[in-house]
């Protein structure tokens, strides 16, 4: 779909990131989700469209949640899978993660479902192999079906994200949502404000198309979509915030808070939450929340990537061709 | 009567000839002029022929790493490029912190295709806490010290080496060297690239140019306290080069390298994610490259080192994080230093022969002038002859260059290490 530049991020063979991707490339993903959904909403929601293809999901950082929606969506589909976590692996026989990738790929894996805690490695093994690559979360770098699926939810509720204000809350730094977020918001028309204090910002944000904050306040009265982020609680022990609760009293969105957002403004959150610390409790099950519709989007959004990287029929419920 | 290096341009400290020069067999220039008769003739047409050069940072990683490069292959590289001497980094394993490593390392270079100078590590095991035992190893010849990979974190600790190492210049015959990577490991802690526009994009942990410029002034700071000789490795931030241009200016006696990748390569390259553009200190800016080339120009800089440092495919092959930093420089750095560097062919040379020679106390036999008696370290090279530059045709036993596929001009033709011809038409013999 997006032609290779050096560094083929986009979903061309590949999914490796939102950036590389253009507005027509999300929109084209976005649109295929739809198809999906419906299949979801199904009495049986399960389409032979990748009937004889296997998906691997390899995940060398424990991710319950986004392998779990990565399996489904793939069985939805009727692909078989594979699963490779690093905990059961080999590599702590000092076995190389090239020689891993290549062992599952002659298991026949058709896409390699990434997750690595460190940024690049998911690009890294697209030189090495002949399956494709999705990236499921690379260190502080990129998390695309994540972004996907947050961009599908908002579109859900809004119809469109042109011209909606969007703040990005918490540890921007470390977090591979924010950066992926940033860059399929505002490819589809939004305009984005980072909240966090100076610690928790990446060290330029020099190119980047958003606006900085670091009063939650300030900005709050005119958001369309509050997205927080998770906040770890070691980020304290590593320096870069005096503590948990003045984290929480300047950035955590408490109920007083969330009271000050529009009546309309959404509330979105990548998962699992910390209740308490960047959120209220009561503030994830408001009805205003949308965390849950993201998890049900997460499989939806999947199966249209594996769909797209795979897929050779236009119709998913036909069977792709065996290739 | 023995080889005649013949038709080339002399070119050397002292300006520049057409000239032949007949090596004599007792591995010394016999004689310099033209007419000159030997038993063998190296072809030196078209050809540069100048002092060999001298490179003040190699690792050569023997012992302890001899999957990525032993001493012989190191040294064969070295020939390939030009050099008749290279400075042997200590972060061996073990680590050269004794006489009996240093020993080893010399021993092992014998045979080698260059003159193999052993550095010694400043504390022991690189740990940054005890002194070597310097003096001991200052009487075994070495005259250069290093924890080069880590610089000495503690201020305290720096201070007393530098105050024991200006009690050692008699014993020497001339100062000791502290040679320092300047790197406050504090602040570029989780850093594995340069910190800025681009690490930030890629979500990859970045090394502030702070971490390096905190330990430049600080060291500036100790040698005008303490008069110790110190030694700055691989400059490569804007604000580093004018600190030592300043202190320089304020006669402190300082002397610095930078490397041909910090004057070639910008942290855009680690876009790709591949850790062969990993190194320390990281690839920096276009304005810091800039500032790496104003500082060789107007002389801040001395010499252009390689920091040659093989790794294996294997080890990077790991994540971006986990791969050891380093890349391949011998076989590339006369190229790019001609091509890239701003400087003259001089100024080349100046920079990668006579000047570093000067540094590391080898002036008696490398960098001088070429002149009848002197010992024949001498390099020919083809100023404009073009070639391709691939990690596996490298003689290194690593092939991690960061220059796959460039096309380069300037290459080696020969090579004569104390008279010997070690390479001959591009071709290693040793």
């Amino acid at each position: 779909m997006n032609s290779s530049t050096g560094w083929d991020h986009g979903v061309g063979r590949h999914l490796l990131g939102i950036e590389g991707m253009g507005r027509s490339d999300l929109e084209r993903i976005l649109e295929v989700t739809d198809r999906f959904a419906e299949i979801g909403r199904r009495p049986i929601p399960k389409v032979p469209a990748l009937r004889g293809r296997t998906v691997a999901s390899v995940f060398f950082e424990d991710s319950t949640r986004t392998r779990l929606s990565f399996e489904t969506a793939a069985r939805r589909l009727s692909a078989d899978t594979l699963t490779f976590t690093a905990g059961s692996s080999s590599l702590s026989k000092g076995e190389s993660l090239r020689d891993t990738v290549e062992v599952i790929r002659s298991y026949g894996a058709d896409v390699l479902v990434i997750r690595h805690g460190m940024a690049g490695t998911p690009h890294r093994v697209a030189q090495w192999t002949d399956a494709a690559v999705v990236n499921a979360g690379d260190g502080c770098h990129e998390h695309p079906t994540q972004a996907l699926l947050d961009a599908y939810t908002l579109r859900e509720h809004r119809g469109a994200l042109d011209g909606m204000s969007i703040a990005i809350v918490g540890d921007i730094l470390h977090s591979r949502v924010a950066r992926s977020g940033v860059l399929a918001f505002s490819l589809l028309g939004a305009e984005v404000t980072l909240v966090a204090p100076t610690t928790l910002l990446p060290p330029s944000l020099e190119d980047w198309p958003v606006r900085v904050s670091h009063d939650l306040d300030d900005v709050i009265g005119s958001l369309d979509a509050c997205y927080m982020l998770r906040m770890q609680r070691e980020r304290h022990d590593d320096g870069l915030i005096p503590s948990l609760r003045e984290y929480t009293a300047d950035y955590g969105l408490s109920a007083r808070r969330a009271e000050r957002l529009p009546k309309d403004a959404l509330i979105l959150h990548p998962g699992p939450t910390n209740p308490g610390v960047e959120i209220a409790a009561e503030v994830a099950a408001a009805e205003r929340s949308v965390i849950l519709d993201q998890v049900a989007n997460g499989v939806s959004v999947r199966m249209a990537v594996l769909f797209l990287l795979l897929g050779s029929v236009p119709d998913p419920d036909a069977v792709a061709e065996a290739n | 009567m023995g080889i005649v290096l013949r038709g080339g341009r002399v070119v050397d400290s002292d300006g520049e000839s057409v000239v032949d020069v007949e090596i004599g067999d007792d591995g010394r220039i016999a004689a310099v002029g033209t007419g000159l008769v030997g038993e063998e003739d190296l072809d030196c047409a078209g050809c540069v022929v100048a002092p060999g050069l001298v490179d003040l940072h190699a690792h050569l990683r023997q012992p302890g790493d001899e999957e990525a490069e032993t001493i012989e292959t190191g040294a064969r590289a070295g020939a390939l490029g030009g050099y008749t001497a290279l400075v042997a980094m200590p972060n061996t394993e073990p680590t050269t912190d004794c006489v009996a490593v240093v020993e080893q390392v010399r021993a092992l270079g014998e045979p080698a295709a260059c003159e193999i100078v052993p550095s010694a590590a400043m504390t022991v095991g690189r740990r940054g806490h005890q002194m070597t035992p310097m003096g001991e190893l200052v009487d075994a010849g070495v005259g250069m010290f290093t924890d080069d990979g880590t610089g000495v974190q503690d201020p305290q600790v720096m201070r007393r080496l530098m105050e024991y190492s200006t009690g050692l210049t008699d014993r020497l015959g001339h100062p000791v060297v502290l040679a320092q990577h300047c790197e406050v490991t504090a602040l570029s802690e989780g850093g594995y690239m340069h910190e800025g526009a681009w690490s930030s994009r890629l979500g990859i942990g970045g090394q502030p140019a702070e971490a390096e410029e905190l330990m430049v002034m600080r060291d500036i700071t100790l040698a005008r306290m303490t008069g110790a000789r110190i030694h700055f490795q691989h400059l490569s931030t804007g604000v580093s080069v004018a600190m030592v241009r300043e202190a320089k200016a304020a006669g402190l006696p300082v002397t610095a390298e930078a490397t041909t990748h910090h004057f070639t390569l910008t942290d855009a390259a680690c876009a790709c994610y591949d850790p062969v553009f990993k190194v320390h200190p990281p690839l920096r800016t276009d304005a810091d490259v800039a500032a790496v080339r104003a500082g060789l120009a107007d002389g801040t800089i001395d010499a252009i080192a390689t920091d040659h440092a093989p790794h294996t495919v294997h080890a990077k092959e790991r994540p971006f994080d986990q791969a050891p930093p380093g890349m391949l420089g011998l076989e590339t750095a006369l190229s790019l230093a001609l091509e890239y560097s701003g400087l003259d062919l001089s100024g080349v040379l100046a920079a990668l022969s006579w000047r570093p020679a000067a540094i590391a106390g080898l002036a008696d036999r490398h960098g001088g002038p070429v002149r009848p008696s002197r010992p024949a370290n001498l390099c020919v090279f083809d100023p404009d002859a073009t070639w391709t530059v691939s990690g596996r045709a490298m003689a290194s036993r690593s092939a991690n260059t960061p220059y796959e596929g460039w096309s380069l001009r300037g290459r080696v033709r020969h090579t004569l290490n104390r008279g010997e011809p070690v390479v001959v038409d591009g071709e290693a013999r040793r």
